[in-house]
């Protein structure tokens, strides 16, 4: 631990330097190989919607070692005659999925279950969904992602400059696109739960990406009138010298997602505990990497097209093209002295 | 260090912050107890019950818009079934905002099927002659034998028999077949009745609304009105039942097979605008009106998500989330401990306060607004843990961004405070926005996440502004964090700087 917190001292000063905004291309890469395959994954596959989206009954029978043949035919004496799905959940639990039923076609499968396994019909757990529910559910997510995505540009926007609300949405889009993706490529469930889990999700990832950013305008904040580092490296300083923050920040946040993770997936078999949380637990991992590989990057290249900032650009290369500089302040020394090291390496990989 | 010294006298009082969160933290406790608010109150899906979410809308056959006012009748009608099966604690409620509301019903316990029949019906509001009435108490063996002419000796014995203070006969919905004479009682269960057939119905109505007699000063009435069909109908039955003796020169207006009212017809109306006047106040008279608004134009009900939780399943889900958290808990302590050692125990104190604040709302807001702790906001609970913490990591890696630009740790953490306290509030401010999102537009059990996941966001900053921040900054004058040891969270090798620099 303590190694890693020596780490982070020689990350802040610009020591050990890792070059996230140089070297976008590749994180680019990665991430558009990311979201074709999540585009492939939803156009081959969709979504495994749950039934809250498409309307059904879910019948859940706790009993002592319970049967799956047994559920079925309690299932097809009840007269169901739509395909019914029977799953084992954990060593006592079995659970019957159907596609939209009458009411008296409920009650008859409640029956059933109850009479094949010699249970009480109140001990069955139900689960019935209109066919049109799922409708009204989706129309609220949608309005509240796109309420969302909107207020939050609005306020980072008047918060921190508008060109990082900007590249804050992008990389919260892109998160949206790969946790799509992976729900489709994997085949989960995706129930109400999931939906709040991610918009969540949304909220965090932003989170991560506003300290990144916060960092950034500090490190930025009067850049201009010198001309010691370019804008990107500037922002390069920044993730730098915040990315032990974001890595241990992101750890603390995934302990106890992780933990509902295993208990609701662990104890209770499938649910809310679930659904909520392993929605939350992939979209903090890719949201911590889009606050650090794409939101930075994206704001470096906005930013550096603006006259006053290639200006910039040229007035540090000029400088860091003769000597080292001498400088008072150990940690811009330090960047200063890697910059011309860095960059020719840069662009070999271009 | 002359600089340092300065900034240490402009400093915050951290003892007095200290003592006055520690007050708000006794006092919510003493409110707790004075309010005998013990315990949490647990939603359906902890301790077994059944939830019906209603989508209303308009019934089949008719055409309109659903409006606020329908809405409201609707639980109205909705709470007075459900009241009838005599459970206690079951909650009619409309959800969302508008006329896109959700009607939700919670009921405790095993009385699933019978609910789910009983609310899906269409309440319906009907015209009928009354043929007698009296007091809601069953009559005493064959005094209350006056026998009724004209109505069969078998409904004669059922009036007599009937018990209107007992719940399940207020329940009234789907006795009333517009063509059968009914024995009903009044919704109060006061009064109760043999009516005739149905004459006229509610859709028949083409406007009500509630008004004040200007010249009579403070006699508010009711004015309807009717339709060509109901003009002609209300004219035939006024005409027939004025001249009769009482009581059968009423008309009741019957909604959802219980008695509204039953005015007394004083002439024929030919009109198809009839006044219904008495000693309203003016909340009865505009009771009365909207009654007939809504019978007017009534919803169907569609079944949105029906859930039935046994008390087995509850328990077990309760106790999942229970586990989930103190595993949660458990993880993210040891991980600040390993990393920030002794400044851990700053972390993991902040931790405890957030949880006994979180703990004693849950109690006051069962209290004051009904709120139930569902899994999904035990879930925003837990997942808050991690928000919690995230706000100390960022604090806490500024001060020592602050101490490796050469600064001492008293310095580092006030200045260490200014910046990360406003990366704080932007961070916590998108949270609150998330939180708020998410709360208006999600549906059913889920908005329970959003809810404390929003109540736990501001926790977070009293937490950080009242406990954390002066609890660090009262650390930083101690000789142990001080001295830089090895166990602080603050040594130089910890932080990555060099010995040479340190001195």
């Amino acid at each position: 631990m303590s190694k890693l917190s020596g780490l982070g001292g020689r990350l802040y000063r610009g020591e050990t330097s890792v070059d996230f905004i140089g070297r976008r291309r590749r994180w680019y890469m990665v991430s558009s190989v990311f979201i074709l395959i999540s585009i492939g994954a939803l156009a081959i596959q969709g979504l495994q919607l749950g039934i809250e989206f498409k309307g059904g009954s879910s019948f859940t029978v706790t009993t002592n070692n319970p049967s799956v043949t047994d559920a079925r035919a309690a299932v097809e004496e009840a007269g169901v005659t739509g395909e019914a799905i029977v799953q084992k959940l954990g060593a006592n639990k079995v659970r019957v999925l159907t596609g939209s039923l009458e009411q008296a076609q409920n009650n008859a499968v409640q029956d059933a279950l109850a009479a094949k396994f010699a249970i009480s019909v109140s001990t069955i757990d139900t689960q019935i969904i209109g066919p049109s529910w799922g409708k009204e559910i989706t129309r609220k997510a949608l309005y509240g992602l796109f309420g969302f995505l909107f207020v939050v540009m609005v306020y980072l926007a008047m918060a921190l400059e508008p060109k990082m609300a900007v590249s804050a949405i992008i990389a919260v889009i892109h998160d949206v696109f790969i946790t799509v993706g992976i729900y489709a490529l994997v085949g989960f469930d995706v129930t109400p739960a999931t939906i709040i889990g991610f918009l969540t999700i949304l909220g965090y990832s932003l989170y991560d990406t506003v300290v990144v950013f916060d960092k950034v305008r500090e490190n930025t904040k009067s850049i201009t009138s010198t001309s010691t580092k370019t804008y990107s490296q500037a922002v390069n300083l920044a993730v730098n010298q915040t990315i032990v923050r974001s890595a241990n920040t992101s750890i603390v946040a995934l302990l106890p997602v992780a933990s509902i993770l295993f208990v609701g997936a662990g104890l209770l078999g499938a649910g809310t505990l679930k659904d909520l949380s392993l929605a939350l637990f992939i979209g903090l991992i890719v949201g911590t990497y889009s606050s650090i590989f794409i939101a930075p990057p994206v704001l470096a290249q906005m930013r550096e097209r603006e006259p006053a900032m290639q200006a910039l650009a040229k007035r540090v290369s000029a400088r860091s093209g003769g000597t080292v500089v001498a400088s008072t302040v150990g940690a811009v020394a330090a960047i200063n002295g890697r910059g011309p090291r860095n960059q020719p390496k840069r662009k070999g990989r271009k | 260090m002359s600089t340092n010294t300065k900034t240490i006298k402009t400093s915050s009082r951290p003892v007095r912050t200290l003592a006055i969160l520690g007050l708000v933290v006794v006092a919510m406790t003493a409110l707790v107890f004075v309010q005998g608010a013990t315990s949490v109150r647990l939603g359906l899906d902890l301790r077994g019950g059944t939830s019906v979410t209603l989508q209303p809308r308009i019934a089949p056959g008719d055409e309109g818009k659903v409006t606020s006012e329908a809405i409201d009748q609707a639980v109205s009608i909705i709470r007075q079934r459900v009241n009838s099966l005599g459970v206690a604690e079951s909650e009619v409620a409309a959800q969302g905002s508008g006329t896109n509301r959700q009607i939700v019903i919670s009921i405790p316990g095993d009385t699933g099927r019978r609910v789910v029949e009983l609310v899906g019906q269409t309440a319906e509001l009907r015209f009928r002659q009354v043929l007698a009435s009296g007091s809601g108490l069953p009559a005493a063996t064959d005094a209350g034998a006056t026998p009724v002419p004209g109505v069969t000796a078998e409904i004669n014995a059922k009036f007599a028999a009937l018990d209107c203070t007992k719940p399940e006969n207020l329940q009234g919905t789907g006795v009333d077949a517009p063509t059968d004479t009914l024995v009903t009682c009044d919704r109060t269960g006061g009064t109760k009745y043999i009516l005739a057939p149905a004459e006229v119905l509610g859709r028949q109505i083409s406007s009500a609304s509630a008004g004040l007699d200007t010249q009579a000063g403070t006699a508010w009435f009711v004015s309807l009105e009717f339709n060509n069909e109901g003009t002609s109908a209300f004219a035939a039955l006024t005409s027939r039942v004025t001249a009769l003796p009482e009581p059968t020169n009423q008309v009741a207006i019957v909604l959802d097979g219980l008695v509204v009212s039953s005015p007394r017809i004083t002439e024929a109306i030919p009109s198809g605008n009839a006044q219904i006047t008495g000693s309203f106040t003016q909340l009865e008279a505009q009771d009365l009106a909207n009654v007939l608004k809504y019978g007017a134009l009534p919803l169907a009900f569609d079944r949105g998500e029906i859930q039935q939780v046994s008390p087995t399943l509850g328990a077990d889900q309760l106790n999942a989330g229970l586990l989930a958290g103190a595993l949660g808990l458990f993880l993210v302590v040891i991980f600040t401990l390993l990393y920030y050692r002794a400044l851990g125990f700053v972390t993991v104190g902040s931790l405890a306060i957030a949880g006994a604040i979180l703990y004693l709302l849950f109690l006051l807001m069962g209290e004051w607004i009904g709120f139930t702790l569902t899994l999904a906001g035990i879930a925003g609970a837990i997942v808050a843990i991690g928000v919690t913490a995230d706000s100390f990591i960022v604090y806490f890696e500024r001060v020592r961004d602050e101490m490796r630009e050469g600064r001492s740790l008293r310095t580092a953490a006030e200045t260490g405070w200014v910046r990360a306290r406003r990366t704080i509030l932007v961070a916590d401010f998108v949270s609150m926005i998330a939180a708020i999102l998410l709360y208006f537009f999600s549906v059913g059990g889920v908005k329970g996440f959003a809810f404390t996941l929003g109540l736990t966001t501001i926790i977070d900053l009293i937490i950080i502004f009242w406990f954390t921040k002066p609890a660090l900054v009262l650390v930083s004058r101690s000789k142990f964090f001080n001295s830089g040891h090895p166990l602080s969270g603050f040594s130089p090798k910890s932080l990555g700087m060099s010995a040479a620099k340190e001195a």
